[in-house]
């Protein structure tokens, strides 16, 4: 049995959580063989729900299957594509079966996904979401009325570090922290400074809170180029995009893992935050490699 | 009415604003309205044993820069503005004089559209429940791609940019700045509570009382 | 406030009906104002406040009974309008400043007597409930 998430928060000097993204389609496999690759070297295990909103196979569900393989799992929960109503039924349901991480999420615009006709939701923001989970946490839902049986779930959220401007997105990640969240988990940075400034921040608001920084390993030019175009919130530098370049041909992915357990070191050794999150879409079979490098397992 | 006399309790001097269009024909922000919510803010205000004064304008439409530009002598000499127009006017008033503190005098509920040639933005999504005096008259919850109500989302790209379309400013950015510029930010870190999407009852049926 | 009761009268009752007291020396309340209008109809919302802000204490509505009027409608919206303009002054809590509508006819002095120490009574009454 893994131990919960709440407690590894609590003791554990450097937290360390990756992502299972789920696939499109019934056949799990692929994300077994994911959970028992990874399930014991890090301490939870995120999963995606409906990223960049394309469809999948869903978060809760992925989540039951990490359980199962007795993994840790945390369920990611945007806003998208649930009513309040469905938001809450499915948490009751998640927390029933022994799901108890929730991270609280807006959730990327139906513009972006694969089913761009689709209504987008959006009944909730994040900062509801959050004031929500800890409405079910009292017992009662979000009308009042008495729940049977209690919930008690471990609550995170994402901020994106590197924001421009910066100041509105503080101000949302205040609200954030105030609402009560026990973990932050942030978009992916690349700047160490950044990174301290926000920890700052943080910490001015609430000291208690786990930051654990957001690692996607870049593991090329194009790639780079690619994620600075398209992906919202995330920018990389260009001496790493330099860096990447000088890399002979066939070894992106080695040097992308490189300067990831770099950065990963440089924070656990200057205490700049309590652990990371890496994200290595599609790659997760690589990610045990990152830990070695960096000197976490 | 209470919600118009607590926003206004702050300000000694304000225009009233009314809309000669719309609002006019369906009896809620014309030049009678405006005589009315007026005489009621005075008459409100005495009774707590203090003042207020009160300019009072018509604009033909509060929807048109142009029209409401002819009110920059009022605005400049009062401390805010109350809108009776519907949504776009208010936040028309609201961008036309960004220094000023603009509040909805009415709740939209719905929006009749203009059959015209050219290019009309939308700035109001008629829910019902206003939300334009928590954010400097810019309304989130049609100008933002996701609706948001309590701060941008985290796919805000360089510049203040929307997630969906890099030509397309962050609503929430575009509210903090605004903020900023008055000095109201601490609206913008309140919490806000999940919206009432159900204020009106669709399909809209309003049955208006004529003063 | 200056205590003062805004009588708005229609000039083919009340008007008359007012004229008729004073000849007849009858005595109504030395605070009541009258202002003659060509019909209760014409009294609209914002005349009734702007009394009201310029410090009356009441205001009084007085038009043509039922069926008389002689714009057909007017004393039936008039009525209408103080119901409106009572339920604008609740809106912003303030009481004890009525606007209240009477009708009477043109041969009715006694009528217009009553209607002044009506409203007279319901100021004193409101003042002491408070």
């Amino acid at each position: 049995m893994a131990t919960p998430f709440r407690e590894v928060l609590k003791t554990k000097g450097f937290v360390v959580t990756t992502e299972v993204g789920p696939d499109k389609g019934s056949n799990v496999s692929k994300a077994i063989e994911h959970i028992g690759l990874l399930k014991d070297k890090v301490d939870g295990l995120n999963v995606t729900d409906n990223q960049s909103s394309v469809m999948r196979y869903p978060s809760l569900g992925t989540c039951l299957l990490i359980k199962e393989h007795g993994g840790e799992p945390v369920l990611q929960v945007t806003c998208r594509d649930r009513n309040r109503l469905a938001i809450q039924a499915d948490l009751l349901f998640a927390y029933s079966r022994g799901i108890s991480n929730v991270l609280c999420l807006t959730g990327d615009s139906i513009d972006v996904g694969d089913h761009k006709e689709a209504k987008q939701v959006f009944d909730l923001d994040s900062v509801q979401l959050i004031h929500l989970v800890h409405t079910l946490n009292s017992g009662k839902d979000m009308a009042g009325n008495e729940l049977s049986g209690g919930i008690d779930f471990c609550i995170g959220t994402s901020a994106s570090p590197s924001s421009d401007p910066l100041e509105p997105q503080l101000i949302k990640v205040e609200k954030k922290l105030k609402a009560g969240v026990s973990f932050i988990q942030t978009q992916a940075v690349y700047e160490l400074d950044e990174l301290k400034r926000f920890a700052e921040f943080v910490r001015t608001v609430d000291e208690e809170v786990k930051i654990l920084a957001g690692i996607v390993p870049v593991i090329g030019v194009k790639m780079a180029a690619y994620m600075n175009e398209n992906v919202p919130g995330i920018f990389i530098p260009q001496r790493l995009v330099d860096e990447l370049a000088e890399a002979p041909k066939g070894t992106g992915v080695s040097k992308g893992i490189e300067i990831s357990a770099r950065m990963i070191r440089q924070l656990k050794e200057e205490r700049v935050c309590d652990g990371v999150h890496i994200m290595f879409i599609g790659r997760e079979e690589r990610v045990p490699e990152i830990l070695e490098v960096a000197g976490l397992l | 009415m209470e919600e118009i006399k607590q926003a206004m309790a702050l300000y000694k001097k304000v225009l009233v604003a009314g809309c000669g269009t719309c609002v006019t024909v369906c009896w809620a922000g014309g030049e009678k309205e405006v005589g009315i919510l007026a005489s009621q803010l005075r008459l409100a205000r005495s009774a707590e044993g203090s003042e207020i004064v009160t300019l009072e304008a018509i604009v033909e439409r509060q929807c048109e820069k142009e029209m409401v530009a002819e009110l920059k002598d009022k605005v400049t000499e009062v401390e805010a503005v109350l809108s009776l127009a519907c949504g776009s006017g208010v936040q028309v008033m609201a961008e036309l004089f960004e220094d000023k503190p603009v509040f909805p005098a009415v709740n939209t509920t719905f929006i009749g559209m203009p059959e015209k040639e050219g290019l009309w933005v939308e700035m109001c999504g008629a829910c019902g429940d206003c939300f334009l005096d928590r954010t400097g008259g810019i309304c989130p919850i049609v100008r933002c791609a996701k609706g948001l109500l309590n701060g941008p989302c985290g796919g805000t790209r360089k510049g203040g940019k929307c997630e969906i379309d890099p030509d397309k400013d962050c609503a929430w950015v575009l509210v903090y700045r605004r903020l900023e510029k008055q000095g109201r930010l601490d609206l913008m870190r309140q919490y806000y509570t999940p919206k009432n999407f159900r204020a009106v009852k669709r399909p809209g049926r309003v049955q208006a009382t004529k003063a | 406030m200056n205590g003062r009761i805004i009588a708005f009268c229609c000039e083919h009752s009340a008007y008359p009906a007012a004229d008729l007291a004073g000849k007849l020396g009858l005595h109504y309340p030395e605070t009541l104002r009258i202002i003659r209008v060509p019909c209760a109809g014409r009294v609209d919302v914002i005349h009734m406040l702007r009394a009201l802000e310029k410090g009356a204490s009441a205001v009084l509505v007085l038009g043509c009974e039922d069926g008389a009027c002689h714009h057909i409608t007017g004393n039936i919206r008039a009525r209408e309008r103080v119901k409106h303009c009572d339920m604008l002054l609740r809106e912003i809590g303030i009481d004890g400043r009525p606007v209240v509508m009477f009708n009477l006819s043109p041969n009715a002095p006694h009528k217009f007597v009553k209607a002044a120490n009506e409203i007279t009574k319901i100021i004193k009454e409101s003042r002491e409930a408070r």
